[in-house]
């Protein structure tokens, strides 16, 4: 999992300087996302995403020290009903349940599906790649917004310790008091100068629910199901990447994250990366 | 009702004062909201008493799930279900039934444990500012609903909440079917709700400024008979979460079961029935280690359970459906030492093992 994210990232090692890039980003008149801001790659903690075992007994996910491979250019805020409505519009995305009236606020009751295909019209639209942060991209970009949930050291011999203190935790979890989408900001900036992160819309990653087994010197990954995807927000969890709208019930507890949505970050291209030298040639000769 | 009977009862006014005719002890219970009972023997050495029960008629808006979804109850004592009254064999029952005149509406109640009179409903017709007192005489050891019964808005009173449970327990406490005594550590009182809330025509719930004002749209959702809630204690979540109920390993529990108004199936996820007396009634012999039991719309039947294993136990209405999409979900945790004698984990989720050496599909090779 590291590893493909890695090689991920690694495609972003491109990322070019910060000005010209957002630049070309700046909010056009007919498409584009406004708003993406260029964050420099610092080290941050990560507690890895997934499930962890040792010895056949579950256990956290490691926490790690991790920097990104090169700066990141992500969405001030998340993609709105606006936004989203226009690529509906043009029968790229499929149509979701909007309520009336309420065009600047973030689109909610999406699913990865959804929000994979909006990533691929706005990049078709406007030339530069856009896609879904990795985990590791959104808890970077997060900051002090992105909960570590580690539970505390239990005994492994006696799985029932471990299953109600999970279940303790996901019970004490606070409801946010408004559980319709509210205008982008409503939740605050982060210290990164992200708008609304872990406020009531929790938004979509790209990673996969991966398994681990952890040994002495060695990490295997065991499995990777890319049926269910990270979701991250005010608590992280894993998500079927069909669902729209979540729930708990049944055997589990805890609270749903209120709302699905997301929020892009750019994967620059060969195109963008022409048209970057363009503009930048362009600045030359204007200097 | 007839007219007569309606007469009588209007012009003899309810005293306030007992009645002293029967010259036996007497006994006032405070009672408690469910999922909790008022404290009680099991078995009693002691001859009949009379029991003395109060409940208090409320209406009022409450909340019945996350979303914030409203509606207005009707309740016995503030909650949905009312309270559990629990006596013996040949006690009399003696209950004061209160409508204050804070109220709206006329109310009363039928006791499905009581004989004659409508149990009861024929006799508790009670108005905004009035009270009733009315005894009866528990002559058959078992679990009963009680409920509103006013003429020609029966069911609206039920399912807006005005149901709960009355237990009568055999003098010498509950058997197994060769006469030997069982007894429980506590009792779970799971009183499940059919919920009916009218939504407008963008598909929200809607909100009424009274009782009365959410009557006709309610009634239009109930002749369907799909509730948009079916919970347990008036809402989703009342027994899950913060809420969940709690026991230890070697306690046996006795989880009463009720439903005033339709058919139900509770079903203890990785637990059984040790005893379950299906139909509520303890004459009849309790059916040994059943994995899911039917409870009758209008009745309640009750469950004997000793918990042998830790973890977090799921007590659901096993119409799944109606159990996690619309709430009749509980949850209990129970404390205690795991045994690995009753399960143990072989093998934790992993990577398919190659069926063979040399065998290049182990998919081929199952087949």
């Amino acid at each position: 999992m590291l590893l493909l994210m890695k090689v991920k990232t690694a495609m972003l090692a491109g990322a070019l300087a910060a000005p010209v890039v957002a630049a070309a980003l700046a909010p056009s008149p007919t498409h584009g996302l406004g708003g993406a801001i260029r964050l420099a790659s610092t080290s941050f903690t990560y507690r890895a995403a997934g499930d962890f075992s040792r010895g056949g007994r579950p256990v956290e996910g490691p926490l790690r020290e991790l920097r990104l491979p090169a700066g990141l250019l992500v969405m001030k805020r998340q993609v709105t009903v606006a936004e989203y409505g226009r690529c509906v519009d043009e029968g790229a995305c499929p149509r979701v349940a909007v309520p009336s009236g309420t065009q600047n606020v973030p689109v909610v009751g999406v699913s990865w599906h959804d929000a994979s295909a909006y990533a691929a019209w706005i990049s078709h639209k406007t030339g530069v790649t856009y896609r879904l942060p990795t985990d590791e991209e959104w808890t970077f970009a997060a900051a002090e917004k992105a909960r570590d949930e580690a539970l505390p050291l239990i005994d492994p011999a006696d799985p029932a310790q471990a299953w109600i203190a999970r279940y303790e935790a996901e019970s004490s979890r606070e409801r946010p008091l408004a559980t319709t989408p509210q205008p982008s900001g409503t939740f605050g900036t982060n210290s990164r100068g992200l708008e609304d992160l872990a406020g009531n819309v929790w938004e979509w990653t790209d990673s996969c629910f991966v398994r681990t087994s952890l040994d002495e010197k060695k990490e295997t990954v065991t499995n990777v199901n890319c049926g269910v995807r990270v979701v991250e927000g005010a608590h992280r969890t894993y998500m079927t990447d069909f669902i729209r709208d979540p729930k708990s019930g049944g055997c589990a507890q805890g609270v749903p994250p209120t709302n699905l949505g997301f929020r892009l970050v750019v994967e620059p291209s060969r195109s963008a990366i022409t048209s970057t030298v363009r503009s930048i040639a362009k600045l030359l000769r204007h200097t | 009702m007839g007219a007569a009977l309606a007469a009588l009862m209007m012009t003899a006014p309810a005293l306030a004062g007992a009645a002293d005719d029967l010259k036996l002890p007497r006994e006032h219970v405070d009672l408690v909201a469910p999922p909790f009972v008022h404290p009680h023997e099991q078995a009693t050495k002691a001859g009949p008493k009379i029991v003395e029960f109060k409940l208090t008629v409320q209406e009022k808006e409450v909340v019945i799930d996350d979303a914030g979804t409203k509606m207005w109850a009707m309740t016995y004592n503030g909650s949905m279900p009312g309270p559990m009254m629990v006596v013996h064999e040949g006690d009399y029952v003696e209950l004061t039934l209160v409508n204050p005149e804070t109220n709206t509406m006329p109310h009363n109640i039928d006791l499905h444990a009581a004989t004659g009179g409508l149990g009861g409903g024929a006799l508790t017709h009670v108005n905004p500012g009035e009270q009733t007192v009315l005894r009866f005489k528990a002559t058959r050891p078992g679990v009963f609903i009680y409920h509103c019964a006013p003429e020609g808005m029966i069911p609206w009173h039920v399912v807006s909440g005005m149901h709960g449970t009355l237990m009568v327990l055999p003098r010498d406490g509950l058997k197994d079917g060769a006469g030997k005594p069982l007894h429980y550590d506590k009792v779970f009182y799971i009183g499940e709700n059919d919920l009916y809330v009218p939504k407008d025509e963008n598909g929200k719930y809607k909100t009424y400024d009274s009782v009365g004002e959410s009557y006709s749209d309610t009634m239009d959702v109930m002749r369907k008979l799909i509730p948009t809630h079916e919970v347990f204690e008036g809402r989703v979540g009342a027994l899950t979460g913060k809420n969940a109920l709690t026991a230890k390993v070697g306690e046996t529990v006795l989880i009463v079961h009720s439903e005033a108004n339709r058919d139900t199936r509770p079903h203890l996820i990785g637990g059984h029935g040790d005893y379950v007396w299906e139909t509520g009634k303890f004459n009849n012999p309790p059916e040994r280690d059943l994995e899911t039991w039917f409870v009758r719309g209008g009745s309640a039947g009750a469950a004997l359970y000793t918990f042998r294993e830790p973890g977090v136990y799921a007590y659901v209405n096993h119409n799944l459906i109606e159990a996690v999409e619309l709430g009749a979900t509980a949850h209990i945790k129970v404390e205690g030492k795991w045994d690995e004698d009753l399960m143990k984990q072989i093998s934790p989720p992993g990577p398919i093992p190659p069926a063979k050496i040399g065998a290049a599909d182990p998919v081929a090779v199952t087949r």
